[in-house]
């Protein structure tokens, strides 16, 4: 069968989501056109996954109403859905480790099916993964079952992720590593040039060039989460620029405001104190 | 169309002057100065009277954008909604409504599809609008027309939309006070205000005619300069305080031209357009490949 031939992919954005506009979700329906366009993948699934509260960047508002604005942004998407892990955690969550958390959700799943036995969670009680992952090699090398390949998570983003691991102390030398090394990138961009100048000028992204993919976003779709939150700010409208109800969602509950923007002035992003903290001991 | 603008007019407060500067002003004076024209605005300021902004009579205005809509898209959605913030932070303005104006399938222009499937997917976008409309009567005329035809069609049928017409002309002194007479502008991209420009593509008579009776608001597009463009014309220019410059602060490039490439590409347009107008697209296989119709 062909599809079997190509690798299915899982696309992940992390990201604020503070809040979800319409270009966020541009990009995925840019990055999975690519992906399946390339003939080598399948994109089965996209998944949102706003960053906790204990990041700390300046007017980031509560993740239970990002979530939820998130979750209406995609409720009539077939593909897209909305992951809360991240956002439940009480410290702040390395990008790396999302990835990895999901990865490793994907093999688990995909073990199960393997086994052709139902998803088992028992009620109260979640199966621990490295379990999983135990039974699943046994498993494996006992039978020699035709298995379509695990999915792959790879992270999206904007150019603007991609040139934030120029930011000093902001990512860890491994994290990258990890992320074009195990997992992969795809990156959406206007400006397709920089962000391949971006690569060359750095050995770890040139030597994992084939596990970053650029996209060239054609229409200059500038919905920036800090537009919106002006717009609404001053009074303006920013229908057509969000789904109709995260509009209605923040409109009734009167999300953004001065105040809001202020939350978290003064404060250290997490990376940053951490960096600073692990350089302290 | 007509009773909605009917209803809305009703909205718009335009007090008597006189209930505003506290004092009894009589009706024949009162009909030198129409409360809808922007004369009370600066006769308040003049008196300095602090009136608060809601007192003030706000000239109510509707907008009118022609064009292919081949298809429609959240851009052109957008002007509407620049356009009506930028009126109403001058504090002037009312915004009382928005129509959207397909062209004519005379148009001859490639690629477009026909009207009745331009004004459906038109409709369906403005689903979820309180205030925007699509007016099919260009697309149903027998002919295209210049669309300062189009202006003053619509123009006129706001006026037939009003409470009451006679007292209009007539200044009565007994007359009830008149609803505002709402403006008509055209809205449009700064590329449009570009073409003017263009040899023999629109008459002088015409460009003079939408400036100067009805007004224009411009929506920012990026590459274009309107305030060139207006320096450069001296039609413009003698009116440029009819033509209104709005800015989109967010850079929204979502030209139909794509859409329609992309479409036949077989790539997705979500979140560029209202759903419903891509669900209209797929159900009658618009825009499938190139050159289509």
């Amino acid at each position: 069968m062909e599809n079997s031939e190509k690798t299915e992919v899982v696309l992940l954005a992390c990201g604020s989501f503070n809040p979800i506009t319409n270009m966020h979700l541009r990009l995925f329906e840019l990055a999975r056109d690519y992906m399946n366009g390339t003939g080598k993948y399948e994109v089965i699934k996209g998944i949102i996954s706003p960053v906790g509260d204990a990041y700390k960047k300046k007017g980031l508002i509560s993740a239970h109403h990002r979530v939820i604005m998130a979750e209406l942004a995609t409720r009539n998407s077939k593909w897209l859905e909305v992951d809360t892990w991240e956002s439940l955690q009480q410290d702040w969550i390395e990008t790396a480790t999302v990835l990895r958390h999901h990865q490793e959700k994907l093999e688990a799943s995909s073990c199960d099916q393997q086994q052709d036995s139902p998803v088992l969670e028992r009620p109260g009680r979640k199966r621990k993964w490295a379990e999983q992952r135990q039974d699943c090699s046994q498993k494996k090398s006992l039978e020699q079952t035709k298995t379509k390949g695990v999915p792959k998570v790879k992270l999206l983003c904007g150019a603007d992720l991609l040139e934030s691991f120029g930011v000093p102390n902001l990512w860890k030398g491994e994290d990258i590593t990890k992320i074009v090394g195990d997992y992969g990138l795809i990156c959406i961009t206007r400006a397709g040039n920089d962000a391949q100048k971006f690569i060359y000028e750095s050995d770890v992204l040139w030597k994992h060039q084939n596990n970053i993919h650029l996209v060239n976003e054609w229409i200059t779709n500038d919905i920036s989460s800090t537009k919106i939150r002006r717009a609404l700010r001053r009074g303006q409208s920013i229908r057509y620029l969000v789904p109709d109800l995260v509009q209605e969602y923040i409109e009734k509950h009167s999300l953004y405001s001065s105040e809001s923007e202020e939350r978290n002035v003064g404060v250290i992003l997490a990376p940053l104190q951490r960096k600073t903290a692990e350089a302290d001991t | 169309m007509q009773i909605r603008i009917h209803q809305l007019l009703h909205a718009v407060e335009c007090p008597p002057l006189g209930s505003v500067l506290g004092g009894t002003v009589r009706s024949n004076e009162r009909s030198a100065h129409p409360p809808w024209s922007s004369q009370s605005g600066r006769v308040a300021a003049a008196a300095s009277v602090n009136v608060p902004d809601k007192m003030k009579s706000r000239i109510p205005v509707v907008l009118l954008a022609c064009g292919s809509f081949n298809p429609i898209t959240n851009m052109h959605l957008r002007l509407f909604e620049v356009a009506r913030d930028h009126l109403h932070q001058t504090g002037r303005y009312q915004v009382i409504g928005g129509i959207i104006s397909p062209v004519n399938d005379n148009y001859g222009k490639k690629d477009l599809v026909a009207a009745r499937h331009r004004v459906a997917m038109a409709r369906l976008a403005l689903q979820t609008s309180d205030w925007i409309q699509v007016d099919p009567w260009e697309s149903e005329q027998v002919q295209w027309m210049e669309t300062v035809k189009v202006l003053r069609h619509h123009h006129s049928e706001l006026l037939r939309s009003l409470p009451w017409k006679e007292g209009l002309d007539q200044g009565k002194a007994d007359s009830p006070a008149p609803a505002a007479v709402p403006e008509l502008k055209l809205l449009c991209g700064a590329d449009v205000l570009k073409t003017f420009q263009t040899p023999n593509l629109w008459k002088d008579t015409h460009i003079q005619e939408i400036v100067e009776k009805f007004g224009l608001v411009c929506v920012d597009r990026a590459g274009h300069d309107p305030k060139g463009y207006i320096l450069g014309s001296p039609i413009l220019q003698r009116y440029q305080d009819n033509i209104h410059l709005a800015r989109e602060p967010v850079q929204n490039e979502i030209s139909a031209t794509y859409i329609r490439r992309a479409l036949g590409q077989g790539q997705s347009v979500k979140y560029l357009l209202p759903d419903a107008v891509i669900a209209y697209i797929k159900e009658h296989d618009l825009y499938a490949s190139p050159g289509e119709e």
